[in-house]
């Protein structure tokens, strides 16, 4: 390599980092917890990793811990292509390669302190939601009512178990979850997660929405917060799109204007008004 | 910065002189047409050319270019390429698409590879003698480059201008052994008659409306019936995405080596036209309509891109996509003229 390329850094550049800690957490859902060899990881909510799997490639995944996690960070990867396929297959201390943090991470932290905030997830949609609500619930006096909507397709795709029992004992947070299909053992609700939004007792016009699920999910969503009358620029939104360089070059996770990987993955709704790729 | 006069003889000699220092990109002859090569002799060298099949972002960002290797899980070393060569006979048009591509590829992230080439680069502008038979530089406003080249040559007839406007472009001049005298003020005449000729002559598609106007045009086109109508006979086959000198669209790939431990880390040009482009994995398509995508593409050189440069359009009117295409849809200025006699002008 000559002077002039070892001045700047390479953008994509893996850095080398250690599986730390591996669960299945159910079927297709992994979950990785990671420390980097050399510096750590400093992110915030919403951001994500290119995560490298050396001769099969990179993905990107969404930062599941909050940021007052020491020792690491966690992932959850559901096995759906080659790189997730490859991922399924490491082992407690094995290397992979990292880059990141990647994205805005816009979850408005500073925005949204003393608010009443509601989280709506959608299966794994949980994932990326859970860095901002473990934060919220680490800095519980900073934000106003907190409340969680989790919707899952069945029972057996829930994640985090023990997690999620603890939100539902906590009396300093409303905890709300539904399944769209039952089995015997269920026992909660039944239906799709916006089933559960006429339950909340939030003045809507005020608080914070965040919303993350599959693509069908937000459209539905959005309708019932029109019937609530939540402003669009207290609703925010985590977007899914093909990503390969994840620093805003090589086009794919394009949405009219933006890029997800540098303008989002979060987005304000106010700010998707022109923009109708979005969902 | 000087300006020189070097006759087409001369010009010749120096660019034989260049060859023997270091590695001499031109224009050469490829059939009837013209592409980018490297030079072995001046005489391979065609200044009068019409237009290159392939613009020269391929010497910025080649077709695949490595951009990291490993040598097992999670150990990466970057790569680059660092030859540095000289790249002469780049039209105006071509010259304004680097100088758009040089600010993409600094902005928000900077990207070190890109630029380890282009630092690289000497580049010899020269201005068209021959327009070919699709360009539209004079409506795009592409016709005449004032930055970006550190050299830049206009044909006055029995000589060349020379104007060098780098440090670079001044130490390439200077390798002529033959000493260059300064173009007087009747040579400067000449040249300026050319840039005027040719600001309003490359123009073989007449774009309706100021080229400033696309973007506020594109604003209220979103859902007009053109982008159906045309997409229906494309074959979705990328050629626009491949001759277009502002597509810079990149797929990432890893290939390992027989010892099924190290291996490489390439990027290769991908298109927004093609099927798959926005793909991910669970087999769900975000611009699954060829519609969608012929849109998309046309919106981001008319709109998306030019809000990231300042304003400037990312269509720099060479016209290689309207000969590139098989089904005759990709011209932007039969499209951008039927918006705006739909919509018209506001």
């Amino acid at each position: 390599m000559c002077n002039c390329c070892a001045e700047k850094k390479d953008i994509y550049l893996p850095q080398p980092a250690t599986v730390q800690e591996l669960k299945m957490m159910n079927d297709t859902e992994l979950y990785l917890k990671i420390s980097m060899d050399n510096e750590p990881l400093e992110y915030v909510p919403g951001q994500f990793v290119e995560v490298s799997i050396a001769g099969i490639g990179e993905a990107p995944i969404s930062i599941s811990s909050t940021p007052t996690l020491k020792g690491g960070f966690e992932l959850v990867v559901r096995k759906i292509g080659n790189v997730t396929n490859a991922i399924h297959k490491l082992q407690k201390g094995n290397k992979v390669g990292i880059r990141g943090p990647l994205g805005k991470g816009i979850y408005p932290i500073e925005q949204t302190k003393g608010k009443d905030l509601v989280f709506i997830c959608g299966g794994i949609g949980l994932v990326p939601q859970r860095s901002f609500i473990n934060y919220v619930l680490d800095n519980r006096d900073d934000y106003g009512d907190v409340t969680i909507l989790l919707g899952t397709r069945c029972p057996s795709e829930r994640l985090f178990h023990s997690e999620l029992e603890e939100w539902s004992k906590r009396d300093d947070i409303t905890f709300l979850e539904t399944v769209d299909k039952s089995d015997e053992c269920w026992k909660g609700n039944v239906g799709v997660v916006t089933t559960l939004i006429p339950k909340v007792e939030t003045d809507w016009k005020q608080a914070a929405v965040l919303i993350c699920g599959p693509p069908v999910m937000y459209k539905f969503v959005l309708m019932s917060l029109m019937e609530k009358q939540v402003p669009s620029d207290n609703i925010y939104l985590n977007l899914e799109r093909k990503m390969k360089c994840g620093v805003g070059k090589c086009g794919h996770c394009q949405i009219n204007k933006y890029y997800v990987c540098i303008d989002g993955p979060v987005f304000c709704q106010s700010d998707l008004s022109d923009v109708p790729e979005a969902i | 910065m000087s300006i020189k006069k070097i006759a087409k003889g001369e010009f010749s000699q120096f660019v034989d002189e260049l060859i023997g220092t270091q590695k001499v990109i031109g224009v050469t002859s490829k059939g009837d047409k013209y592409d980018f090569g490297q030079l072995e002799s001046s005489k391979d060298l065609k200044l009068d050319y019409d237009v290159t099949l392939l613009p020269p972002k391929k010497y910025f960002q080649p077709p695949v270019e490595t951009l990291v290797t490993y040598e097992g899980q999670g150990k990466y070393e970057s790569q680059y390429d660092c030859e540095k060569f000289v790249l002469i006979g780049v039209h105006p048009y071509d010259m304004i698409a680097i100088n758009q591509m040089d600010t993409l590829f600094s902005q928000d992230n900077y990207d070190s590879h890109y630029f380890a080439r282009r630092n690289n680069a000497t580049i010899v502008a020269c201005d068209v003698v021959n327009p070919s038979k699709n360009i539209f530089a004079s409506s795009m406003n592409t016709a005449v480059v004032k930055e970006g080249f550190d050299v830049l040559l206009t044909d006055i007839g029995d000589s060349y201008i020379a104007e060098a406007a780098t440090e670079k472009g001044e130490k390439l001049l200077a390798v002529s052994k033959k000493s260059l005298s300064d173009a007087d003020k009747a040579d400067l005449e000449k040249r300026q008659e050319v840039w005027d000729k040719n600001d309003k002559s490359l123009n073989k598609h007449q774009l309706n409306c100021s080229v400033s106007y696309l973007p506020k045009l594109l604003e209220r086109g979103y859902n007009n019936p053109v982008w159906e109508e045309k997409a229906k006979t494309c074959f979705a086959c990328g050629s626009c995405n491949q001759v277009c000198p502002t597509c810079y669209c990149f797929d990432v790939q890893d290939d390992i080596n027989w010892d099924m431990k190290s291996g490489r880390r390439d990027r290769c040009w991908d298109g927004c036209m093609l099927d798959g482009f926005t793909k991910v994995a669970g087999e769900h398509e975000f611009r699954k309509n060829k519609a969608d995508r012929f849109r998309h593409r046309l919106y981001r050189k008319g709109k998306y891109v030019p809000s990231k440069i300042g304003g400037q359009i990312a269509c720099v009117g060479c016209g290689r996509c309207v000969g590139a295409c098989l089904p005759d849809i990709a011209n932007p200025v039969n499209v951008y003229n039927k918006l705006v006699d739909d919509i018209g002008i506001i």
